[in-house]
C-alpha cells in the first residue's frame, strides 16, 4: 500500500505499447461513442411520431407516399418506429439543480465564507459542496450540531475533464430529524483527503473502497489498503480513464506470449 | 461514538513472535467454509477460545457491477442489479427503478406499486427464510434449513409463474413493472398467506423456546444501539438494537404508506433479538401482503416512459429497505443514455463491518453466530 498511497495514477505497467493506444481511445470518452448513434435516433424520431399514428394526412408533401410515411425511417433506424409516442419531441427542459436556502445553510456561509463553494437541491435532495480543507470541520458539525448522527454512504465521482478531478460526497441521515443530505468536496487528481473515520467508524470499509476504486488517499484513515480488489492489482478501476482491457491484455501477454485478442 | 466502536487492524505482520511464550494464536476461516456463507475469510486473532480481534478479507466476488453501470444503457444494468444479493433479488431492481425513476421524475401508476410491493414482500420473506435456515444450521439445528427451503419454494414458484424466473428475477422495469399479473396470481398469494402463517409458528416452535438455541444465542453478538448508527449498521440487526428505523415508514415509498404495519423491534440487541425481530418481520410481510393483495387497484403497470431512457443531469440518492437493511442508489446523470455513475450502497457491506465489534471476548464458535445473525450475501458485499 505505502508505493500505491504515493502516486495513485502510476497505473503505468511495462505494456507501455500496449496500453497507449487503449488509453487513448479510452480518452475519447466512451460515453460519446454510444452517444452518436442516440442522436441519429432522436433525429430520425420527430417525423415518425407526427406521421404514424394520427395525422398522416398533415404528413408534409414531402414526405411523397402517402400509404407509408414512415418508410425511409424504417429502413434508417429499424428499432425507431416502436416509439411511436405522442408525448415526445417537445421534451420540457429537464429539473435543473436549484439553490438551497435554509437557516443551516446560511449559518455555514457566514461561518465558513467562501468554504462553501454551493449549497443545491435537486428532485427534492439536498447537497452542499464545501471546499476540502474545511471538510472534517464540516463532517464533524453535521454530526454533533446538526444531527446528522448517520454516514449512510461515502464515495466519490470522477470528472477527468474538470480541473478538481474527483468529487468526494457523504451521504449523511439525521435519525432525529428523518433527514438527508449530502457533502461534497471537490478534490485534485492525488489531493488527500481526512479520513472520516473517527467521526463515523463506518467511514471505514467506505473509504477503503473509495481507495481502491480511485486512488483518493484519506489521511489519518487506520489502514488504508485495497478491500475489494487484490493487493497488487494496478489502477483504480472506477476512474474514468481506467482501461478495462489493460489488465486482461496484460495478463495474456506474459502468460501466453501472444497478443491479446480482444 | 464510544470506544468499543473503534476498529482496530490486526497486527499480522510480527514475524518473531513464536506461539511459545504467548497463547495468542492466528486462525483463518474461510474463504471456504459452510459457515462464512460464500467466500469470505475471516482471520481470527485468538487467546484459547476467546476472539482478541477479526480481520475480513472480502472482495472474492467482486464483479465491479458499479462499473459494469457506468457501461451499460439505464435498461441494461437493471439486471444486473439481480446479482448483487441474489437472495433478495426483487428488492435490488426496486431500488434501482426507484432511484432512475427519481431522475427522470416520474412515478410507477398504483396497480405497479401494488404488485411491487407484493413481489418485494414476498422476497423479503423468502430471503428471511434462507437467513433462518443457513442460520439455524450454523448453530447446528439442521431441521429448520429444511423447513424453510419446502415453505420458500411456493413463494418461488409465484415469482416464476409471475416472471418465468425464480431468483434473478429481474421482474421490474423502470417506471413499472412489465408483466401484468397472472390469472389466480392474487389467489395464488393468499393462499400462500394462509399456508405460511402456520408455518412460521412451526419454526418458532422448533427455536424460540429451544434450550441449545436460546443458550447459543442469547447474549451473544451484543450490538447497542449507539454503535449500530456509528458504524451504519440498518436493518433488521439495527432495530434488534431497540432503534425502531425502517424506511418504508421513515421515508415511505411505493404505496407502503397505505398499508397498515408494525415495526418490530428488540431489546438487548444480541443473536436471540435479532432472530424474534426477523421472525416477527415475517409475520408483519404477511400482514402486509393481506393487506396489498385486497386493494390493489386496476389500471396500467407502466408509467409514460421514453424507450430510450435519458434522464436529465443530475443526480440522486435513493434507498430502500432491503431485507438486510437500507440498500441505496446514487447515479449521477450526464444526460447520455447510460448512467455515469451508479454507486450501490450496500446493506451487507456495511453492516459486515460490525462483525469485529460484535466478536470481541467471544469464543470462536459465537463468530459463526455472529456472521449468520449479521446475514450477509457476499455477492452483495463484494458486487
Amino acid at each position: 500500500m505505502p508505493e500505491e498511497s504515493k502516486g495513485p495514477e502510476s497505473v503505468s505497467p511495462p505494456a507501455e505499447g500496449a496500453k497507449a493506444p487503449a488509453e487513448a481511445a479510452a480518452a475519447k470518452n466512451p460515453q460519446v461513442q454510444p452517444e452518436a448513434p442516440q442522436a441519429a435516433t432522436a433525429a430520425v424520431k420527430t417525423p415518425s411520431p407526427a406521421a404514424a399514428p394520427v395525422a398522416s394526412s398533415e404528413a408534409k408533401p414531402a414526405a411523397a407516399p402517402v400509404a407509408k410515411p414512415a418508410a425511409p425511417a424504417a429502413a434508417a433506424k429499424p428499432a425507431v418506429p416502436a416509439a411511436a409516442k405522442p408525448a415526445a419531441p417537445p421534451k420540457p427542459e429537464g429539473p435543473k439543480p436549484e439553490p438551497w436556502e435554509s437557516e443551516l445553510v446560511t449559518s455555514l456561509k457566514q461561518q465558513y465564507g467562501s468554504g462553501i463553494v454551493e449549497a443545491l437541491r435537486y428532485m427534492g435532495q439536498k447537497y452542499v459542496t464545501v471546499d476540502s480543507s474545511i471538510l472534517p470541520e464540516i463532517l464533524l458539525r453535521m454530526r454533533d450540531a446538526e444531527g446528522f448522527d448517520y454516514c449512510v454512504d461515502i464515495t466519490a465521482v470522477h470528472y477527468p475533464k474538470r480541473e478538481q478531478q474527483f468529487d468526494v460526497v457523504y451521504v449523511l441521515y439525521s435519525f432525529p430529524h428523518n433527514e438527508r443530505i449530502r457533502v461534497k468536496a471537490r478534490i485534485h487528481d492525488g489531493e488527500h483527503v481526512q479520513s472520516a473515520v473517527a467521526i463515523w467508524p463506518t467511514a471505514d470499509w467506505l473509504e477503503r473502497e473509495v481507495f481502491d476504486m480511485f486512488g483518493i488517499v484519506f489521511e489519518g484513515h487506520p489502514g488504508l489498503k485495497r478491500i475489494l480488489l487484490p493487493e497488487d492489482w494496478k489502477g483504480h478501476p472506477l476512474r474514468k480513464d481506467y482501461d478495462i482491457l489493460q489488465q486482461d491484455k496484460e495478463w495474456v501477454q506474459i502468460n501466453l506470449g501472444i497478443e491479446s485478442g480482444q | 461514538m464510544s470506544d468499543s466502536t473503534k476498529l482496530d487492524y490486526l497486527d499480522l505482520d510480527v514475524k518473531d513472535k513464536t506461539f511459545l511464550d504467548t497463547t495468542e494464536m492466528v486462525l483463518n476461516m474461510g474463504p471456504q467454509h459452510p459457515s462464512t456463507h460464500g467466500v469470505l475469510r475471516v482471520i481470527l486473532k485468538l487467546d484459547g477460545e476467546k476472539v482478541l480481534g477479526t480481520e475480513c478479507i472480502i472482495g472474492y466476488l467482486h464483479r465491479g457491477v458499479e462499473k459494469i453501470g457506468e457501461n451499460r444503457t439505464y435498461t441494461m444494468f437493471n439486471p444486473y442489479t439481480d446479482r448483487m444479493d441474489y437472495v433478495a433479488a426483487v428488492s435490488n431492481g426496486l431500488g434501482y427503478c426507484e432511484t432512475v425513476e427519481k431522475l427522470l421524475n416520474v412515478e410507477a401508476p398504483a396497480r405497479a406499486q401494488y404488485i411491487r410491493v407484493i413481489l418485494t414482500e414476498l422476497c423479503r420473506i423468502s430471503s428471511h427464510q434462507v437467513w433462518l435456515g443457513t442460520h439455524a444450521l450454523d448453530i447446528g439445528a439442521l431441521t429448520p434449513l429444511f423447513y424453510a427451503f419446502r415453505d420458500r419454494e411456493e413463494i418461488l414458484k409465484i415469482f416464476e409463474k409471475y416472471c418465468g424466473a425464480r431468483l434473478t428475477t429481474h421482474a421490474f422495469r423502470i417506471g413499472g413493472c412489465i408483466y401484468e399479473t397472472y390469472e389466480g396470481f392474487e389467489e395464488d398469494v393468499k393462499k400462500f398467506c394462509t399456508f405460511f402463517l402456520p408455518k412460521l409458528d412451526e419454526y418458532e416452535e422448533l427455536l424460540t423456546t429451544n434450550r441449545i438455541w436460546v443458550t447459543r444465542t442469547k447474549n451473544v453478538g451484543i450490538l447497542k444501539p449507539e454503535d449500530c448508527i456509528a458504524l451504519g449498521v440498518t436493518g433488521p440487526v439495527l432495530r434488534a438494537s431497540g432503534v425502531k428505523w425502517d424506511l418504508r415508514r421513515a421515508q415511505p415509498y411505493e404505496c407502503y404508506k397505505d398499508l397498515d404495519f408494525e415495526i418490530p423491534t428488540g431489546v438487548n440487541g444480541d443473536t436471540y433479538d435479532r432472530y424474534l425481530v426477523r421472525v416477527a418481520e415475517m409475520r408483519q410481510s404477511v400482514r402486509i401482503l393481506q393487506q396489498a393483495v385486497d386493494s390493489i387497484p386496476a389500471g396500467p403497470i407502466m408509467a409514460k416512459v421514453p424507450k430510450v431512457i435519458k434522464p436529465p443531469v443530475g443526480e440522486v440518492y435513493h434507498s430502500i429497505e432491503a431485507p438486510k437493511g437500507e440498500l441505496g442508489y446514487f447515479i449521477v446523470s450526464d444526460g447520455s443514455t447510460q448512467p455515469y455513475r451508479v454507486r450501490v450502497r450496500p446493506p451487507s457491506f456495511v453492516n459486515l463491518q460490525a462483525l469485529d465489534v460484535m466478536v470481541r471476548g467471544m469464543l470462536v464458535a459465537d463468530v459463526v453466530a455472529v456472521i449468520g445473525t449479521l446475514d450477509i450475501v457476499l455477492g452483495e458485499v463484494d458486487r
